[in-house]
């Protein structure tokens, strides 16, 4: 069943946790390159500080796909907290993030294009294993429903390990962590300026900031799907893999898109094929 | 008017179209005739669901029925005569033995088994015939509308082709003609007479230009629809043979898998030919020669279809099969391939091409597994993907004649030269991928219906991987129409107003049939899925209304863009510090003016046709002949 | 209090530099001092940034660059001109082939002088631009609502005199 008051609560209060996670990201990854780094607030800071500015333009549509891309992100992410079918979900993922690659498009540059192909490609990479995730979650608890998978007592992380795995293969390309960050990247210069996000300035660049905290909450929420069974072993698990994604982040130089997309795409065929199979066979040839 | 005589007037109404184009000379004669024809027509299909949707399946006896069969096989006979003189004035021997072939079976089965079958019923109207009927009936008539203003134009600026839109546009007709035949048929025999004559259409019209490249398609089309068209033969015969004379189709279906199997498998590939499926894809690409409205109409959303509406309704005879789960298993693949081929295309119509052949495969993979959750899927694709690939070609035909080109790279910053068109070449891409308009909701509902099947993981892993790929070059696609390239001239110059027509019409059918999905489910699909398989589905009513608004908010959005506010500063893009005009010309090293030209990832080497289409043809070849030998040796041994 | 300065992005360009000043602003990057503690990002993209740091004199090649630059940078922003050759074109000012610093293309706000500066003033130079950088903002946010009042009729004069009458 749907639950309103849970997605409004998404809509209102995710920005502040994802800017917060951004804030912990960025001072963690300090330490580990041996300096003081930023306060935790500086994420706030920093859109504070985007709002400011002028909005200068290559074109005027670039705001409105800017403005497209958070109301579907926030749209996205207010389904899963409310409850809703995990498919949907990571459909209207999926058109939220063609917002941001459209308004990469429109404004006709250089960077930008090769950072929309980029982004288009790793979309590519990890679609397969994020329907696959859910899916394996569909098996195990025998329902797409985030309300449902929630309330599950189905130790779910022991029936789908191998998907678990793949699935935090992939969030390294979602989060737009190093050794994946093909088409836009935080910290660091890219080969191709800032690629998608190269020609968006002032408050269009703090909506897609808002817009990826949404995201990491979202990713964080489906991490957390698969320990639903026992919730403080999911907070526990939610904090290690993001520990683990800074770990991988600052330990890895960024790839070429081909090895992206080959290895994200044999780890799900590997891992579903095993794991599904297993699963059909354990359930005695019914799913 | 009784249902009879409305199925027989939506039948024969196109014939005397037909007829009537043939002899019309005169450009103002053709327009009125085809346009009156197209809202005959299209309102006679709407009659029809009005007045029969909530009947259930009905069955008509067709009063002089032998004197019909006789007519039909008489045509048959000289269909095959002219295609036998086409192939031996051509040379094509391949075409010339097929046809042969086919003749012969025919003319064994008539002299001796004909008169051993009797069908009671040779028409009907269910709920499945009648969502075809409108999808021949409207958008068919729309696309006919549309030839008008295409051909005019195609014809100007080709001098030099003959001048043939007489014949173009008669036989065009025809084909829907025989279009509404065969989702009326029961008779086994009829469908396969109206099947034949698809054919016969599809040959002509890739064939319209003449050209050596167009003839040669031509052929290729024959050949493998000729061969899907030996497999019906067998089919007919096996039936009366073996199948005690069961010919109709309602009959057949009941009579349950000991006796239907044979017939099922061998019918499903004809399906698969004429759905250009692998290995037989190759007739459809090579098809994109013809001019665009037959592309639209014969190879995306009509005839095509025959292909898997046929095997949609051998769905519950294939069902819990190794047969069905083998076809599944190639329109799996198909998809899968299809999908990745069309990374690689740069040609638009290309893309389209296998952009039609991988979602027909999807198609084909529902109705292999056939429990009620994947025809559900299936009967839904079937509709979205005739209105948005529909839509996409003839907004493509449209593109094409003021660009002159059909390339994608072309086609940077169409929503500035071409801004109406490209809105429209907008909507008919979202429609194709996005969420929340039909095809997803389609693709949903597989993912859902593969999961509870047989080995179902196998197919949603495919069903992942080709999702996956079809986002990346839609996207791509739709990224090049929507570049603001603000220095380009407006050259969209005055649309034709018959082009104009189908394009709005076809993209409010976009939005409209998405927004009333329940009702179509509810009111057309839910019936006839209780009828043929005893299960109906349920949409819940929380996922609906998320859709909805999606759908709203989709609408809603774009029009923000009108609301008057404070221009922004505007600003070069970033071309490294270098002044750059909005069209991308810096000055570089030298101040030699340089121009930057963006071009698409299209991955040759990961997803070239060279590279992907043998695996195809050779895996889908196995799987065909395993299937039909698998049919057969279980059919022996019951 | 604008958030402006408790954020700054900057954009380094090397003008003509012979790179001793530009690497000595990336070692204020590195752990030793690590402005990013300040909220500092190297962003390589002028309409990311807020603060133009310049090192390197102008001549005829980048002086459309500077410029082109400078433009995409969206307001508020402030340019900190790094070493003596941004300055005034230090040693090689006289050179045939240099227009001289970078205030004779754009206007600039801090100067930096030094051959090659050390971190210190490059950081001190980018605090006191923080300072400039909110008195800009400041600035902007005044100089639109005056627009905004005279599009409705009304003189900032007016307002004072009812409201002194008053």
């Amino acid at each position: 069943m749907i639950n309103i008051v849970w997605a409004i609560v998404f809509v209102l209060v995710a920005p502040l946790i994802g800017g917060l996670i951004a804030g912990i990201d960025r001072k963690i990854t300090a330490h580990m390159q041996g300096r003081v780094g930023p306060s935790i607030f500086q994420p706030f800071w920093d859109v504070g500080k985007l709002f400011e500015k002028e909005n200068a333009v290559v074109n005027e549509t670039q705001i409105f796909y800017a403005i497209c891309y958070v109301v579907f992100m926030a749209f996205t992410g207010a389904i899963f907290f409310a409850g809703g079918n995990l498919l949907l979900v990571i459909f209207a993922l999926t058109l939220a993030q063609i917002f941001l690659v459209l308004g990469a498009y429109a404004a006709n540059s250089p960077y930008s294009y090769v950072g929309a192909e980029r982004e288009l490609l790793q979309i590519m990479a990890y679609e397969p294993m994020v329907i696959l995730a859910a899916v394996g979650l569909y098996v195990a608890t025998k329902s797409f429903n985030v309300s449902d998978i929630a309330a599950t007592t189905v130790p779910v992380i022991l029936l789908v390990p191998g998907i678990f795995l793949g699935f935090i293969y992939v969030l390294t390309i979602k989060l737009r962590k190093s050794p994946f960050d093909i088409s836009t990247s935080h910290h660091a210069h890219q080969e191709i300026v800032k690629g998608v996000t190269t020609e968006f300035s002032g408050p269009s660049l703090a909506w897609i900031e808002i817009t990826h905290w949404y995201e990491t909450v979202l990713l964080l929420g489906f991490v957390f799907l698969f320990f639903a069974f026992s919730p403080l072993l999911g907070i526990a698990a939610v904090i290690i893999v993001y520990l683990l994604e800074i770990l991988i982040d600052n330990t890895n130089a960024r790839v070429k898109w081909q090895l992206a997309v080959k290895s994200s795409w044999l780890i799900a065929l590997v891992v579903g094929v095993v794991n599904l199979a297993a699963l059909y066979f354990l359930n005695g040839g019914v799913s | 008017m009784q249902l009879t005589q409305l199925l027989i007037f939506l039948i024969l109404f196109p014939l005397i179209a037909a007829f009537f184009l043939l002899i019309a000379k005169k450009d103002l004669e053709r327009d009125w005739i085809v346009r009156l024809s197209a809202l005959v027509i299209g309102v006679a299909s709407v009659y029809l669901l009005i007045t029969t949707f909530d009947k259930g399946a009905v069955l008509i006896s067709f009063i002089p029925a032998a004197e019909a069969g006789v007519v039909m096989f008489g045509l048959e006979m000289l269909i095959a005569v002219f295609i036998l003189y086409l192939g031996i004035t051509y040379k094509k021997w391949h075409v010339v033995a097929l046809i042969l072939v086919q003749s012969a079976l025919m003319l064994y089965f008539e002299l001796f088994y004909a008169h051993g079958v009797h069908v009671e019923s040779n028409l009907f109207i269910d709920e499945f015939s009648n969502i075809m009927a409108m999808i021949i009936g409207i958008i068919g008539s729309l696309i006919c509308v549309y030839s008008l203003g295409y051909m005019k134009f195609f014809h100007e600026s080709h001098k030099e082709m003959p001048d043939k839109r007489p014949w173009f546009f008669a036989v065009l007709f025809l084909f829907l003609s025989a279009m509404f035949g065969l989702v009326f048929s029961n008779n086994l025999l009829w469908v396969y007479f109206f099947w034949e004559v698809t054919t016969l259409c599809s040959f002509l019209l890739i064939g319209y230009t003449k050209t050596p490249e167009a003839t040669n398609n031509a052929f290729s089309a024959l050949w493998m629809n000729l061969l899907g068209g030996i497999a019906f033969t067998v089919a007919i015969l096996w039936l009366a043979i073996y199948g005690g004379g069961v010919m109709g189709l309602s009959d057949l279906l009941t009579t349950g898998k000991a006796i239907a199997l044979i017939p099922a498998a061998l019918i499903g590939f004809a399906g698969l030919t004429k759905a250009a499926q692998l290995p037989f894809s190759s007739w459809l690409v090579g098809a994109m020669v013809a001019p665009t409205p037959v592309s639209a109409l014969l190879h995306s959303s009509t005839m095509v279809k025959a292909g898997v509406y046929i095997i949609v309704r051998f769905a519950p005879i294939f069902q819990s099969t190794f047969t069905g789960y083998l076809i599944a298993m190639i329109g799996a693949l198909t998809f899968l391939i299809a999908s990745g081929i069309a990374i690689s295309q740069s040609n638009a119509k290309r893309v389209l091409a296998y952009s039609t052949i991988a979602n027909l495969g999807l198609i084909v993979a529902c109705a292999g597994i056939g429990t009620y959750e994947a025809v559900w899927a299936a009967i839904l694709l079937i509709v979205f993907h005739a209105i948005s690939k529909s839509l996409l070609f003839l907004a493509t035909g449209t593109v094409e004649h003021r660009i002159k080109s059909r390339e994608i790279d072309d086609m940077n910053g169409l929503i500035v030269r071409t801004p109406k068109i490209a809105a429209m070449m907008v909507i008919g891409i979202a429609g194709m991928f996005l969420a929340p308009f039909g095809m997803l909701i389609s693709k949903w509902a597989a993912i859902q219906a593969f999961i509870d099947a047989p080995f179902g993981f196998l197919f949603v892993i495919i069903l992942a991987f080709g999702s996956a790929m079809t986002v990346f070059f839609w996207t791509k696609w739709m990224g090049k129409i929507l570049s603001v390239t603000s220095d380009s001239k407006n050259i969209e110059g005055e649309v034709d107003k018959s082009e104009w027509t189908a394009l709005t019409a076809l993209a409010g059918l976009s939005f409209i049939t998405t927004l009333v999905f329940p009702l179509i489910s509810v009111k057309l699909v839910d019936p006839f899925l209780l009828a043929t398989t005893g299960h109906a589905t349920s949409f819940t009513l929380d996922n609906i209304i998320i859709m909805m608004l999606m759908l709203f908010l989709i609408v809603l959005l774009p029009l923000s863009i009108m609301i008057p506010h404070r221009k922004h500063r505007h600003v070069s893009p970033y071309m490294g510090g270098r002044t750059t005009t909005q069209d991308l010309r810096f000055s570089g090293s030298l101040g030699v003016q340089k121009k930057t030209v963006l071009s698409s990832y299209y991955l040759h080497p990961y997803f070239g046709e060279a590279k992907l289409r043998p695996v195809g043809i050779w895996l889908c070849s196995a799987l065909i002949v395993i299937m039909l030998l698998a049919t057969v040796a279980k059919g022996v041994i019951l | 209090m604008t958030y402006m300065a408790k954020s700054p992005w900057i954009i380094h360009y090397d003008a003509s530099s012979c790179n001793g000043c530009d690497i000595e602003v990336l070692a204020c990057l590195t752990p030793m001092y690590d402005v990013e503690r300040f909220g500092i990002i190297n962003t390589g993209n002028p309409k990311h940034a807020d603060i133009f740091v310049i090192t390197g004199s102008v001549n005829e090649q980048n002086k459309e660059i500077v410029k082109n630059l400078y433009d995409q940078i969206p307001r508020p922003n402030v340019v900190v001109a790094v070493g003596i050759c941004a300055c005034s074109g230090g040693v090689f000012r006289e050179c045939y082939n240099v227009s001289g610093g970078i205030d004779k293309v754009i206007p600039v706000d801090v100067y930096v002088p030094g051959c090659a500066c050390r971190p210190e003033s490059i950081i001190d130079g980018i605090v006191t631009a923080l300072g400039i950088l909110e008195k800009k903002r400041t600035k902007m946010v005044l100089d639109a609502d005056k627009k905004e009042h005279r599009h409705a009729g009304l003189h900032p004069e007016h307002i004072k005199q009812t409201g002194g009458a008053q």
